[in-house]
């Protein structure tokens, strides 16, 4: 991708023909996105960059789903100067990109319609922008001042109902201000943004050896789904070579990942309308997932079996236990679909129509659910997973929808971990870890030079395409690396599908769309 | 004579405190054995309670007196319904009538005192518990009073414990149209009233679902203890009623220890049975969305009233 890039030594990984990557100017940036998203492009990752002396730059890296074929555009930011011309007007997630680019860097984008903070969190001194180089690492927290902007709804029996951050049940931290006529939703504002980490500063000054196990604490449900985005980056960027046997590896963990994860997950909506039953047996298959898990990769969510360069087992799961699982879950879903109250909260709640799902970017099962033919693992493969793969969609973009699809998926995943365990014949894949020092038990990251190489991934995690960006420097460590969660995409098409859903139907809702807190906010 | 029934009261109410928890205590056992987990002992739900009342209450700032007073409402108005509910026996209080009127409006005094604690608090969630509970509460109470009316009409009389005391002695009309119509109204609105399965989960933690758990979490210590004893005793006292509606025998014809003595065992056994069918019927059920409530209870309703209708055909 960058022109840095050494060719890959028969690989098996070449770039996707007519790949490119240019510079273009402030003035002519939104001509250039235009026809890039024209032309079917989507806008994978929008990324800042501070390069110290010689100003900022902005990555605008987009991938097209029929030819796999990336671009990349790059904008330089002088210091002084510090703006970009906005692209709200023409592509929603561009405009969330740069709002967090916006508190990161301090990169302001010119005209753009919804201007408000985005990640920054209320606490940090003005003038604080974290990811900049000089940026003190540990600056005196003020007080809330900015409040908490939303439109207020006015109008006869309208009430506000705010909810969280802390809730009753184990669940991550965001807040929801509801605004009500008698139950139906009028209105719904998120927010979310409480759990910054400072990761993609973290990652920075490591070997990519060292900064994978962060990458698998990205989200605490995803390791593989990162940790595999990173590791591909990193090979896309180094061109190293990854052989068939570990890219099998890698799709099987990522399978196995789906399915423990899409288990959980048809149990808990269940039990949202009350069929705590079915969660007691969902959460009981899940269970022997994760032990099964255990064995595979000595972490029962799978952490440990991508690396650099390779992937490895401990041993290949039992495939009469997945069979099982899978059988076991079909029948959840019949009983569950035999229920007429079940179906009767399902059908029609939460409607994601399709055009909005596309306007927003939404991924994932919540994509497919509205009738958008997305799938990073046929748009984007990095192995060929046959014809036991198809993409499961359903048109009607409601909770029931969104039911059927994460239902179907668990068959198609439980059918490529069977299929990948058969071809891989035996085989734990080579673990061939890629050159460099060993993992460091913490310490502070080394200051690093100028990027010479740089690589990026799209990888079908089981939420939706995750996607990382990395720059590496002569010695081979991390200068950058940007980092999204498909949760980034897909949150704010919630509040759309909120309309005309009543109150006690919200819990329903957001499980049926289960992003991440911590992937969206790193 | 004046002071026996006023015994048997106070027996009554005594019986129904300690049953209370002990039916709760059997329905989340239950559940949890039907689930396939372990679960905590029918004494779990005592044991919570005995821990809040030892606790201070806190009480959010800016409440009114509302919030001391309600519990404490809420709990008097259910031993009052043990109190005249023929539970252990049938016999009528001449001081109060066990009427069926009266009944209702010791219902609806106690729905009040926890609608009213819900939106004292000062929260939103309360505030929606309260609208929730008095919207279906509104729904509810017709279909108590015209079901009970259906069945008071064979035997002449609005006091409950002449009816059950009919029932007990003349079982063919336990069977009779109006009756069983009359008694599958009762039952559902039971479980509406006590915020049970299909109309309120009582085990979630999702607070935007929430009916009767929203009005009290801003409620702790003593006088959460006070709250739950009372929605307990609610339930303890209408599964009751509806045991003994179904099966009269073994209530109390007089107050003499012996009878007496039948009847607390024959209602701690109608109480076991009725817990355990609640809990395996709510297992298998998921709980309907808000706006279908209505129609459920409408439902019960008409039954109610088909069931008047049929009493006079039948009388």
């Amino acid at each position: 991708m960058s022109a840095a890039r050494p060719t890959s030594p028969g690989g098996p990984l070449p770039a996707p023909p007519g790949s490119s990557s240019r510079t273009v100017t402030r003035d002519g940036l939104g001509e250039e996105v235009g026809g890039l998203l024209g032309d079917g492009n989507r806008l994978a990752l929008v990324g800042g960059h501070d390069d110290g002396p010689t100003g900022f730059r902005v990555v605008y890296a987009f991938a097209h789903p029929g030819t796999d074929r990336r671009t990349e555009l790059t904008v330089a930011v002088p210091r002084d100067e510090a703006w970009v011309p906005s692209l709200s007007t023409v592509s929603f997630p561009a405009g969330r990109f740069e709002r967090a680019i916006r508190d990161g860097f301090g990169i302001e984008p010119r005209d753009h319609v919804r201007p408000r903070r985005l990640m920054r969190h209320a606490h940090w001194p003005t003038g604080w922008y974290p990811m900049r180089r000089d940026a003190a690492a540990d600056p005196a927290f003020g007080p809330d001042e900015s409040g908490f902007a939303f439109v207020p709804v006015e109008g006869q029996g309208v009430y506000e109902i705010p909810v969280g951050p802390v809730h009753a049940g184990m669940i991550e931290p965001g807040h929801f201000r509801f605004s009500v006529v008698g139950e139906t939703i009028v209105r719904m504002k998120a927010r979310l943004w409480f759990v910054h980490r400072g990761l993609e500063r973290h990652l920075q000054g490591r070997t990519p050896a060292q900064a994978l196990p962060l990458t698998e604490r990205i989200s605490g449900d995803t390791p593989v789904g990162h940790a595999l985005t990173f590791a591909m980056a990193v090979e896309d960027a180094l061109g190293l070579p990854v052989g068939e046997e570990d890219r099998l590896v890698r799709a099987l963990l990522l399978e196995l990942e789906r399915l423990h994860c899409h288990v959980a997950d048809l149990g808990a909506m269940a039990n949202d309308v009350g069929l705590g039953i079915l969660q007691t047996h969902a959460l009981r298959l899940r269970e022997r997932l994760l032990r099964s898990n255990a064995d595979v990769t000595g972490h029962r969510l799978l952490r440990g079996g991508i690396v650099v360069g390779g992937a490895r087992l401990r041993a290949l799961p039992d495939l009469d236990l997945i069979r099982g699982v899978a059988a076991e879950v079909a029948d959840l879903v019949r009983i569950a679909l035999g229920t007429s109250v079940l179906v009767d909260r399902f059908t029609g709640t939460a409607v994601l129509r399709r055009e909005a799902a596309a306007e927003m970017g939404a991924l994932g099962y919540v994509a497919r659910a509205s009738g958008l033919d997305v799938d990073a693992r046929r748009d984007h493969p990095f192995v060929d997973l046959g014809a036991t793969f198809h993409v499961c969609t359903a048109d009607d973009g409601d909770v029931m929808a969104r039911f059927r699809v994460r239902a179907e998926e668990v068959q198609v995943a439980a059918a490529l971990v069977a299929d990948l365990v058969a071809r891989l014949g035996g085989h734990l894949g080579t673990g061939r870890a890629a050159s460099g020092p060993a993992p460091a038990a913490g310490g502070p990251p080394e200051p690093t030079g100028a990027p010479v190489a740089a690589g990026l991934a799209l990888v079908e995690a089981w939420r939706g395409t995750a996607c990382h960006r990395v720059e590496l420097d002569d010695a081979g460590r991390l200068t950058r690396a940007a980092i999204v969660d498909p949760s980034f995409f897909t949150w704010p098409a919630l509040p759309v599908a909120l309309a005309d859903t009543i109150v006690p139907d919200f819990p329903l809702a957001n499980k049926s769309f289960n992003q991440s807190y911590a992937g969206n906010d790193l | 004579m004046s002071a026996a029934p006023l015994l048997v009261a106070l027996v009554q109410v005594t019986v129904a405190v300690v049953l209370a928890p002990l039916v709760i205590g059997v329905t989340r056992q239950t559940r949890a054995r039907l689930e396939g987990r372990v679960g905590p002992g029918v004494l779990q739900p005592a044991r919570d309670l005995r821990k809040l009342i030892g606790k201070t209450p806190l009480r959010a700032a800016g409440t009114s007196p509302m919030t001391v007073v309600a519990p404490v409402v809420l709990l008097t108005s259910s031993l009052l319904l043990a109190a005249l509910v023929p539970l252990v026996a049938a016999l009528p209080l001449a001081l109060v009538p066990g009427d069926l009127f009266v009944v209702v409006s010791v219902l609806l005094v106690g729905t009040v005192a926890i609608a009213l604690l819900g939106l004292d608090g000062g929260s939103a969630f309360g505030g929606m518990g309260s609208s929730r509970h008095m919207t279906i509460a509104a729904l509810v109470e017709p279909t108590v009073l015209v079901a009970v009316y259906a069945l008071s009409i064979p035997v002449g009389s609005s006091a409950l414990p002449l009816i059950v005391a009919a029932r007990r002695d003349h079982p063919a009309s336990i069977a009779s149209p109006a009756g069983v119509l009359a008694v599958v109204a009762l039952a559902i609105v039971v479980l509406a009233e006590t915020g049970r399965l299909p109309i309120d989960n009582p085990s979630t933690h999702l607070e935007l679902t929430m009916i009767h758990e929203a009005m009290v979490l801003e409620t702790s210590g003593r006088d959460l203890a006070w709250v739950d004893l009372a929605s307990w005793l609610r339930l303890s006292v209408l599964l009751g009623l509806v045991g003994n509606l179904l099966l009269p025998w073994g209530v109390a014809g007089s107050a003499a220890p012996g009878p007496v003595l039948l009847g607390a065992l024959a209602l701690a056994g109608k109480l076991a049975l009725l817990a355990v069918l609640l809990a395996t019927v709510e297992v298998a059920m998921a709980k309907l969305r808000l706006f279908r409530v209505p129609e459920l209870l409408a439902g019960s309703f008409v039954l109610a009233f088909l069931a008047v209708t049929a009493s006079y055909l039948v009388a």
